[in-house]
């Protein structure tokens, strides 16, 4: 437990806004990286992927803080604002590569968020997650009242996984990659569901 | 990772080829003077002879068409083939023709290149990913083939099969699809003269991520159709198993040919990201049958190509 006081400790000192430019590296990297060759023959794609893969670990990041303090003892929900924000803005990233450098073609964008069941789901998941980055600072805290704020930013329980969905589909075949994430997803969802089943049964 | 792709080339470069041509022409120029003719700019390496069939289109570097690779029996990422395809050895290779044909047998590939011209073909290739390059394979018409084993009356399909090594496969340990590799042409589209068997890339022998030692290739499908590393070819009469069409039949048809208009549920296939244009390359408009419709489209008279996509 001296690790996770240890950690508790510091994580109190340590201010949370460095986050927001940290995040940044990794996307002004791989557009740097992409607009100079070192991508490979398909920058797109590699953009759009990577994008989406580090959108989704965010996520799940973002899904674990709770899980890490109830079972490990770990604080790190000041974190959670910055991560779920980043995470906002990767997707929103990957979003417009696939809208402006991938399909490019406006009149088709609308036809594919209709007729590609994994486009349709990735979008209704970006969809989820805008009023929760609306959402996400202190005026809209007080103004929403912890109950009903809360009560908004339950739909990360389900757009997080339908983000996984969507990663299951995008990829030919039966590969295991994205069944893990998902796995990964369901699991930390799951842990939420015990303790309060374990209340209910104190309570009766 | 990112690193092991660096090279010099600009991507607005398009001049590899040429700069690659001109080694080769100087070399058989020299070849030419020493024996005193007057030999045109013929490749050296294989030796392919040029065809009309070849489109004037640049091809892509050949970095691009060795690096940017769908070769699932090495792994499903773009960049696996080339990385894990040096363990296949291709030593030795034999390929089983079998089914409705008058000489089944083994043939080794020095049986198969036996006689036959090399042809030096410049093809478009479209991806179902709706990526697409232009490659100069070299081969040799299919047909060829076919016709010295003896293709029986009953024959209506051409079964093709690639190799099946976990040993040298790391790909294949994961039940992607199920394994082995199958694919199928119907005779006709076996016979045109399109459809070639390549065993060369840039007049070399074909590297392994490429489908060494012997692959087909056919212009105007998907390139999943053009199967890699094969070791049977059997005529048929029923139309074979093909290994995406078991895997997701809604998706990937029997005869995938590329065309713009019939849509695919996970790719729009109207146009094309063509590779190597970089990040702000605008995209193609895709060209039914891939552009040779002049000499397929007469296959498909009277076919309802939405129905058998
Ligand atoms: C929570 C939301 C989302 C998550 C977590 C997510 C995640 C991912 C992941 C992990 C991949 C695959 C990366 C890889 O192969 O390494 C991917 C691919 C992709 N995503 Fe998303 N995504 C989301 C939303 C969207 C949205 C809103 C769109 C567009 C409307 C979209 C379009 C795509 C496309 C086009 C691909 C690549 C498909 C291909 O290459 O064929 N995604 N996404």
């Amino acid at each position: 437990m001296a690790l996770v006081d240890g950690i508790n400790g510091a994580v109190k000192r340590l201010p949370s806004w460095p986050l927001y430019l940290l995040g940044a590296v990794p996307v002004v990297w791989l557009f740097w990286q992409g607009l100079t060759g070192g991508l490979g023959v398909d920058p797109t794609k590699v953009i759009e992927h990577k994008l989406g893969l580090w959108g989704l670990w965010l996520l799940i990041a973002g899904l674990a803080i709770t899980p890490l303090q109830r079972f490990a003892g770990l604080r790190l929900i000041k974190f959670r604002r910055a991560i779920g924000l980043l995470a906002f803005f990767y997707i929103l990233t990957h979003l417009l590569v696939w809208l402006v450098l991938d399909v490019q073609i406006p009149a088709q964008i609308w036809a594919d968020i209709l007729k590609r069941p994994y486009i349709t789901i990735g979008m209704a998941a970006f969809l989820m997650m805008l009023p929760l980055a609306i959402t996400s600072n202190n005026w809209s805290l007080r103004k929403l009242g912890p109950v009903r704020w809360r009560g908004l930013h339950k739909l990360t329980y389900l757009l997080v996984p339908l983000g996984a969905v969507h990663f299951v589909m995008v990829v030919k075949g039966w590969q295991m990659e994205p069944l893990y994430y998902l796995a990964v997803v369901i699991a930390l969802l799951a842990l939420r569901l015990r303790p309060s089943r374990r209340r209910r049964a104190a309570a009766a | 990772m990112a690193g092991r792709w660096k090279n010099d080339l600009n991507w607005s470069d398009t001049t590899p080829k040429a700069a690659w041509l001109n080694r080769r022409q100087i070399m058989a120029g020299i070849g030419a003077a020493a024996f005193g003719g007057i030999a045109g700019p013929a490749l050296a390496g294989l030796g392919a002879v040029k065809s009309d069939f070849s489109t004037v289109e640049e091809p892509n570097p050949l970095d691009h068409i060795t690096s940017y690779c769908n070769y699932y029996e090495f792994g499903t990422g773009k960049e696996d083939p080339a990385r894990n395809a040096h363990m296949l050895n291709t030593d030795g290779w034999q390929v089983e023709i079998d089914g409705l044909v008058d000489k089944p047998g083994t043939w080794t590939m020095d049986d198969i290149l036996a006689g036959t011209t090399l042809e030096e073909r410049i093809y478009r290739f479209r991806c179902v990913e709706a990526w697409s390059m232009v490659i100069p394979w070299v081969g040799f018409e299919l047909s060829d083939l076919l016709a010295r084993v003896g293709v029986q009356s009953g024959a209506k399909y051409v079964a093709f099969e690639t190799a099946l090594r976990p040993d040298e496969m790391p790909g294949v340990r994961s039940p992607v699809i199920d394994w082995p590799y199958v694919e199928g042409l119907r005779l006709d589209e076996a016979m045109n003269p399109l459809t070639i068997l390549a065993t060369g890339l840039y007049d070399e022998p074909i590297p392994n991520q490429n489908g060494a030692p012997i692959r087909l290739v056919v212009p105007w499908k998907y390139g999943f159709k053009s199967i890699k590393s094969i070791v049977r070819i059997s005529l048929t009469d029923k139309e074979p198993p093909t290994s995406w069409n078991k895997t997701n039949g809604r998706e990937y048809g029997f005869y995938s040919n590329v065309n713009p208009t019939v849509d695919h549920p996970r790719w729009s296939q109207a146009s094309e990201r063509v590779i190597g244009g970089g990040i702000l390359a605008k995209r193609k408009p895709t060209l039914l049958f891939n552009g040779y419709g002049e000499q397929v489209a007469d296959l498909y008279d009277g076919m309802d190509l939405a129905k058998f996509y």
